[in-house]
């Protein structure tokens, strides 16, 4: 029992209450929402230090003993998604202080942040299912409200579309959750995978799976789930765009992991195939809608997709090595992405607009801008010695290995395919003439390039030094997959149908 | 009753489905109302109350009591009914917005933010 399991919940919660108390004092809210992150984050890192030793750490809300209560649990890939959400809020805060208006900042835009840090970060601690739902709920809510504020026409029409197909999405959830709870007579994660392993009833499962997988697929936007994405994501503020593209679709991959990891790791077999096929998709489609787009976020919001595909990959190739493959590139991806997207929106801001065709010459306006670009997209691709390289090449040896020769190859076309598509941007924006004079363009301010060049730089250093963040998920992708871990850290040895039977008694 | 139930929830389920797929917001959004009281009466009738003719409680002697019914369906439609309240509301005052901005009702007038 471990209570300080509620820290990175309540610390964004009371984070978020506080500043919409103090809203009117600008100062006094970004101290807040800076301080709550940091918290978490320094949180975030300990429990990864701890947890690879100790096994998965679990707490029951109100001590109500699983299987009854609601439990928190932190295993590897948890503690990775919780430190890694924090990280990414606190570049997005920091951005945010250079860049958005004092309009949306008196309209609770840092509450907001901190509400969309506090679903995640429930989402990936909770080890009950309609609580997963309920946190899920949480963190819409949230991102309705970032994707809206400001009200342009361009936010509310793709805000609509977001919001309208992620409701539908919540509603295949719900009705799922309510199908499992039907099925498996619980609701807590450790004994709904113990149920799913003894009771012998293939179809209904399949079923169950299928439906979680359409919920959960349409949230992390795999093909042919993904519309919502790129109408509605270059619409807000550069920094909502980047904090979306690095936590609101991987919120879905983790939800894929945990729900084909823990409760339905039958079934993998049944859907292994096809969500290879789907990842394969999700790469192949991703990458080639951006060809047609001339507009830099809209580019970097198909490429999400693309990506999408290589961490669904993992799921499919249905291994403990295939999860802890997905999680380096998935814990890499969300690094690199939202670096790309903070440097393209500063190339945005300065020209005023992100239409290739009237941007250019940045290259010699502002070098430190596009050494950190090109480093950026070369992770992307996959070049060495970046993470991009550690992060595919783990997952092209587990595919090899496992004789998934097609959408290993499929896997590394995608990244040459991805670099021609970032190079087009390269291209349009630093290194083709401006037909305007450069040199009256506004200069990038530091609070701009800082974050940006901060996970770009952190991209670098994993890569070089990848053997921890390799070591780390290994253990990591070992837990996710193994259900007897998860089910003895929540109900003890004798797994939660003992304790459940024993307390009928 | 579960029979009847079934046939609630798939007219519930086939009217949403035929709402959401219509062109205009306003009908849109009743068809994602729809949905969640679809949605609202499956997950009553996974309560043991209605398929096992039982709850899951038991009293001392280990017989289920009579006239009562599964409590916890009760609490996941609840929270289900004030979360998809909640959206509602705010996807209502979404789309009044979207409309005073576009000026139309017709989802395919509202497609700027996916031209190229």
């Amino acid at each position: 029992m471990v209570f300080h399991l509620f820290i990175p919940i309540i610390t964004p919660m009371i984070g978020g209450a506080l500043a919409v108390l103090f809203n009117q004092q600008r100062l006094v809210a970004r101290a807040i929402a800076l301080i709550s992150v940091l918290i978490n984050l320094g949180y975030g890192l300990w429990l990864m230090s701890v947890v690879p030793a100790t096994g998965p750490l679990v707490a029951q809300a109100s001590g109500w003993f699983a299987p009854f209560g609601i439990s928190l649990v932190v295993d590897g890939m948890s503690a990775l998604m919780v430190m890694l959400a924090a990280l990414l809020m606190l570049t997005t805060i920091i951005y945010s202080f250079y860049s958005i208006d004092e309009q949306r900042e008196d309209h609770f835009y840092y509450p907001l942040l901190l509400l969309l840090l506090l679903g995640v970060s429930g989402a990936f601690l909770t080890g009950d299912l309609f609580n997963l739902y309920v946190w899920f709920e949480v963190l819409l809510v949230a991102s309705f409200g970032l994707i809206t504020l400001g009200g342009s026409r361009d936010q509310l029409e793709g805000g609509l579309k977001y919001v309208v197909l992620n409701l539908l999405g919540s509603t295949a959830f719900l009705a799922g959750c309510g199908l499992v709870y039907g099925f498996a007579g619980t609701l807590n994660m450790a004994h709904i995978a113990e149920r799913m392993a003894t009771l012998a009833n293939p179809g209904l499962q399949t079923v169950l799976a299928g439906i979680l997988l359409f919920a959960f697929g349409s949230k992390a936007a795999i093909v042919p789930l993904f519309f919502w994405l790129p109408s509605s994501y270059h619409t807000p503020p550069v920094a909502v765009t980047a904090i979306f593209s690095g936590l609101m679709t991987k919120v879905g991959v983790y939800a894929l992991y945990r729900t084909f990891g823990l409760l339905f790791q039958n079934e993998l077999a049944t859907y292994g195939p096809w969500i290879l096929l789907l990842a394969g998709l999700t790469m192949v489609i991703g990458v080639l809608g951006a060809v047609a787009q001339m507009n830099v976020r809209r580019i970097l919001s198909f490429h999400i997709i693309s990506q999408i595909g290589y961490s669904v990959m993992g799921l499919g190739l249905a291994s403990a090595a295939g999860l802890a493959a997905g999680l380096v590139f998935t814990a890499h991806v969300m690094i690199v992405k939202m670096a790309l997207f903070f440097i393209g929106g500063a190339a945005e801001q300065i020209y005023g607009t992100g239409d290739l065709k009237k941007m250019g010459g940045l290259a010699r306006r502002e070098p430190l801008l596009a050494l950190f670009w090109f480093l950026g997209i070369l992770s992307l691709a996959g070049i060495p010695p970046l993470s991009g390289f550690i992060g595919k090449l783990i997952l092209l040896q587990v595919g090899v290995s496992q004789q998934a020769y097609l959408i290993t190859a499929v896997a590394a076309g995608t990244s040459i395919l991805t670099f021609f598509s970032m190079l087009k941007i390269w291209n349009e924006v630093f290194w083709k003439k401006s037909y305007d004079d450069v040199n009256r363009l506004p200069r990038v301010p530091f609070g701009l390039l800082a974050p940006g060049a901060a996970l770009v730089i952190l991209s670098v250093a994993l890569g070089l030094l990848a053997g921890p963040l390799v070591d780390y998920n290994a253990i990591a992708g070992q837990q996710a997959f193994d259900r007897n871990v998860y089910i003895t850290a929540v109900c003890g040895a004798d797994g939660c149908e003992a304790v459940y039977r024993a307390a009928l008694k | 009753m579960i029979i009847l139930l079934a046939i609630a929830i798939g007219a519930l389920f086939g009217g949403a489905t035929y709402l959401v797929l219509r062109r205009s917001v306003v009908k849109l959004i009743l068809g994602l109302i729809l949905l969640s009281h679809g949605v609202n009466l499956l997950i009553f009738t996974m309560g043991d109350g209605v398929r096992r003719g039982a709850p899951p409680l038991i009293d001392a002697s280990g017989q289920p009591p009579a006239g009562v019914a599964d409590p916890l369906v009760q609490a996941l439609i609840l929270t289900a009914i004030v979360i998809s309240f909640g959206f509602t509301a705010f996807v209502l005052a979404l789309a009044y917005r979207s409309n005073q901005a576009a000026g139309s009702d017709d989802l395919d007038d509202l497609s700027t933010t996916d031209r190229l």
